[in-house]
């Protein structure tokens, strides 16, 4: 049996695997399905990764590249794709030498997010080519792959300017971006630089009604303020709207966040069976790779620990629930170690003026006035003594 | 090789290389005739056939009596004889028809009569707490139940394909991009007239051409029947939901509603609709925004665990429906033509039979038969669960589709050989590539690498 055993090499399981090495573990296995290490970066040829956790500011695929060299010591075995998580840590997986079932003491579950395509968004219309997720796109664009010339993009997250970016690189002139919220969600000036700087109209209060065009598309109507029109275009790309690539841990039966869409873990990165682990972004939609990666070394410790000297039990966990105008706030589960403070992320559903409270049973441990966007992080803290003999934890958004 | 297509008399020409003509194409083609099937579409399996809800129907709720019910009852039976031959999959579920309230259970004593009436003699009928038993994942308000042992799902895309590539490997002849635009017969010989204004000769011509089959019909006479396409949206829920049925759930059926049914996909993913909805439209379904939510919505009521689930995709399909209830299916001897038109809702299963019967006209009308003494039988590349995966070999090559684990093979070996795939949606339905719950997000640039020098039109210069 092997100590631990991380799926997926993208920043979060690479940070975790140079973390164990480190601390002297020899037989870390580290899975990914493609055939190359370095998960999604790998990916985003433009500039502004490696800030947070290596210093830098580099392309993508150079920091994936940096941190596949960091993580030397871990077996990493590309081509391997794991296809079933059972309990207790035991992952069957398919490679070219067949399928086989890896035994580990700990499993770090780092799958990382992707983005909604057109299917479940459940938008009406027809079904040609010419319709994928940022994500797709700009892999084929670093490939030199033209699918389209005039797309329009959908939705204004960050990677919705960063698609404006890699389409004009590609020679690809969108027609429009649309926005179905008043102001776009990435935040300013995004909007003035693609309007300004890449001619690209933004148009916000704007609902995408319907797909045209047979085998390829020819068109969208949009609704503004009622009013319909059509907009040509040939190509559409879906943008943001992250989820977890949480499909293993779903199938495996591992308790499963609504609101995160990822697996519900306590402050030690511990999910519902305590075998596995989870860092990066399988626990939330999208964070930057320097979360995921700080992640990654967080669930790395936790890991040793538990390997080590052990972990508190996970039975004692006190459950997060959230209310209000939150969509979600993780660890969702609370065990008390020792009196350190403990960390919670979460984010906002909506944009939303108000006050922010943090409930333990029924005492108001903070509360604050706050503004928030649904793209902003919220970080809270809660002291170790407002949890001693509580058995409950609420962050509410009213 | 053959001789120029145009100095070529064909013994029959098929025209529609959808589930039903892939099969007929097949069954002459066995019995040695010399057949040419001719598709509009870039590639086969693009009309009504590529978006069903694919089961495999005993024809217990057929109308006895009616030809549909004959070819359904046939055409079951022909698919579980040469399935595995073919390596086509077979999930047997068996089917509920489940009652929701007091109204619905009343009718369940009938619908049980009808299935003995069709020969379909294990059918029962069943009480709310067997129902609850076999199917624990229902919500509340089950009152009564009918169990159909034989129901059982299949791969739609898998069995139109091998129809079809056992008919080419065994000397018929395909034309994809053509269209059928008129003909003429003159002294016992037809001259199809293609879109592009090439001429298709044969002696006999079949009419297996879907929601376009009054429009073709109307080349040989004025058509007996008019097609109102009747479309049907689907939501297609991510694999972990295939656990939370067992059998096909399947409505009551009502004068007023058209209820709406679960099953599993042979692909390991959940099913929920469709709808029954007339069009003028004979190409294009569209799914509606409206119709889709509310689907979720009664899945959510009949399996409320689906609400867990993260949906996959949404997509709708025409049903060929003409304003008689029962397939059109007849012999032209004068014309030398066989319409088999109006084949709305149980095509897939029908298909084996209706090719059966098509043979038999043409015995009784048009010629002799000379059966392939020995014919090959292609084993079709497994998409199903149910049978082993490419993915799951040694020695496998790389996985290209992860949600699907489609290997760089599947997709070389569906790219080429005598059926490659003649469009990206052929290419997916041969593989399974992109339809997965990324819809591409991990796969599409590799997909293209392979598949963009094959296929036309996906990629600029
Ligand atoms: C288009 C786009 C642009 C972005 N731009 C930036 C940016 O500029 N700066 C920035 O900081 N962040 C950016 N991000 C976010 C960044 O990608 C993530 O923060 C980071 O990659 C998350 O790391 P991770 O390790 O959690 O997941 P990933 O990088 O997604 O890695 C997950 C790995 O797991 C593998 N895997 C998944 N399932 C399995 C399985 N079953 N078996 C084996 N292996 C498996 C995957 O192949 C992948 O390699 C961007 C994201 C996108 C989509
Ligand atoms: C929503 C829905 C659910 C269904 N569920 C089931 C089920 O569970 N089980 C079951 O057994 N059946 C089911 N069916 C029914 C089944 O799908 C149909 O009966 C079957 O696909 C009809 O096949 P076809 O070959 O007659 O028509 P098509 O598949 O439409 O084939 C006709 C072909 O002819 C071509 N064509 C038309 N005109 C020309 C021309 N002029 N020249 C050349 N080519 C031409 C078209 O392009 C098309 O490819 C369902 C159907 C729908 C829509």
């Amino acid at each position: 049996m092997r100590s631990v055993t991380i799926i997926g090499a993208g920043p979060a399981g690479l940070s975790a695997a140079r973390v164990l090495v480190a601390a002297g573990l020899r037989d870390v296995l580290l899975l990914e399905r493609n055939p190359e290490a370095g998960g999604l970066p790998r990916f985003c040829d433009h500039l502004g990764w490696g800030v947070l956790d290596l210093h830098r500011f580099w392309r993508g695929p150079r920091y994936a590249r940096e941190l596949v060299t960091r993580a030397a010591g871990a077996e990493i075995r590309t081509n391997t794709t794991v296809t079933a998580m059972a309990a207790g840590g035991s992952l069957h997986v398919s490679s070219p030498d067949g399928p086989a079932v890896i035994e580990s003491r700990a499993v770090l579950i780092a799958t990382g997010i992707r983005e909604t395509p057109r299917g479940p968004r459940l938008v009406s219309g027809t079904r040609p080519w010419g319709v994928m997720t940022t994500g797709a796109f700009q892999e084929m664009a670093q490939a030199r792959q033209i699918p389209f010339r005039s797309p329009v993009i959908i939705g204004t997250e960050l990677v919705a300017f960063s698609a404006i970016m890699t389409a004009r690189h590609a020679g690809i002139s969108p027609v429009a971006m649309i926005e179905v919220n008043p102001r776009i969600t990435a935040r300013r000036p995004g909007d003035l630089i693609a309007r300004h700087v890449f001619s690209v109209p933004v148009l916000t209060d704007t609902r995408l009604v319907t797909i045209k065009g047979v085998d390829r598309v020819e068109g969208i109507v949009v609704e503004q303020q009622g009013q319909r029109r059509e907009i040509t275009c040939d190509g559409i790309i879906f943008s943001g709207a992250f989820v977890p690539e949480a499909f293993l841990a779903r199938a495996s039966g591992l308790a499963i966040d609504p609101g995160s869409g990822g697996p519900v873990i306590d402050n030690f990165y511990r999910c519902s069976d305590p075998s596995y682990f989870a860092a990066g972004n399988i626990l939330r939609p999208v964070e930057h790779s320097g979360m995921a990666a700080r992640e990654g070394v967080l669930a790395a410790g936790a890991i040793l620990q538990a390997l080590g000297a052990g972990l508190p039990r996970p039975d004692a966990a006190i459950p997060v629930s959230i209310g209000g105008a939150m969509r979600y706030a993780y660890p969702q589960r609370l065990v008390l170690a020792d009196d350190k403070p403990l960390g919670l992320f979460g984010r906002a559903r909506i944009a939303h003026q108000g006050r922010l409270r943090v409930l333990c049973d029924d005492a108001v441990i903070a509360s604050r006035p706050i503004t928030i966007l649904p793209e902003r992080r919220l970080a809270i803290t809660i002291a170790a003594r407002d949890l001693v003999g509580r058995s409950a934890v609420s962050i509410l958004l009213d | 090789m053959s001789s120029p297509e145009a100095d070529r008399i064909h013994d029959i020409a098929i025209i529609g290389a959808g589930v039903v003509g892939c099969a007929v194409f097949r069954e002459f083609v066995l019995a040695g005739r010399d057949c040419v099937l001719i598709e509009r579409d870039a590639d086969i399996i693009s009309g009504a056939s590529k978006a069903n809800s694919a089961i495999l129907h005993t024809g217990f709720d057929a109308t006895p009596g009616t030809v549909e019910a004959a070819c359904v009852r046939d055409g079951y039976r022909r698919y579980r004889e040469i399935r595995e031959r073919l390596n086509l999959p077979l999930l047997e579920t068996g089917a509920l028809v489940v009652a929701w309230n007091e109204e619905q259970r009343a009718s369940l004593t009938g619908i049980v009569a009808q299935a003995h009436a069709n020969g379909v003699s294990d059918v029962i009928e069943i009480s709310a707490e067997a129902v609850r038993s076999r199917e624990p994942g229902l919500g509340t308000g089950v009152y009564g139940g009918v169990w159909i042992p034989g129901e059982a799902v299949i791969d739609p895309w898998s069995a139109p394909l091998g129809y079809a590539l056992q008919g080419v490997l065994n000397g018929g002849s395909l034309h994809r991009n053509t269209e059928i635009a008129s003909g003429s017969l003159d002294r016992d010989i037809w001259a199809l007239q293609t879109a592009t204004g090439t001429t298709i000769r044969t002696h006999v011509v079949i009419n297996c051409a879907g929601n376009y089959g009054d429009l073709v019909e109307a080349i040989a006479r004025p058509s007996p029947f008019s097609i109102t396409p009747r479309k049907g949206q689907f939501l297609v829920y991510d694999k972990p939901a295939y656990d939370l049925i067992h059998a096909i759930i399947l409505p009551v059926p009502t004068s007023r509603t058209k209820g709406i049914v679960m099953t599993r996909t042979a692909y390991g993913n959940l099913l929920v609709g469709p709808t029954a909805e007339d069009q003028a439209e004979r190409q294009i379904a569209t799914v509606e925004d409206t119709t889709l939510e509310a689907l979720a919505e009664a899945g959510r009521r009949m399996l409320p665990r689906l609400a867990d689930v993260p949906i996959t995709t949404a997509y709708a399909g025409l049903r060929p429906a003409t304003e008689f209830k029962d397939y059109q299916i007849e012999a032209l001897p004068a014309r030398r033509w066989i319409t088999i038109g109006g084949i709305r809702s149980t095509g897939l299963t029908g298909s084996l039979g209706i090719a059966k019967l098509a043979l038999d006209l043409y015995v009784a009308h048009f010629g002799k038969l000379s059966p392939l003494d020995e014919p090959i039988w292609p084993r079709v590349p497994n998409l199903t669960e149910e049978l082993p995966r490419p993915s799951a070999q040694p020695g496998r090559s790389e996985i290209i589709c992860h949600c699907e684990l489609v290997t760089r093979d599947e997709i070389l070996s569906a790219l080429d050989g005598p059926l490659a795939a003649g469009s990206i949606g052929g290419l997916r339905r041969r593989t399974r590539c992109m339809m997965g719950r990324c819809q591409g997000f991990y796969c599409s640039r590799r997909v293209l690498e392979l598949a963009a020098a094959k296929i036309p039109g996906l990629l600029h210069a």
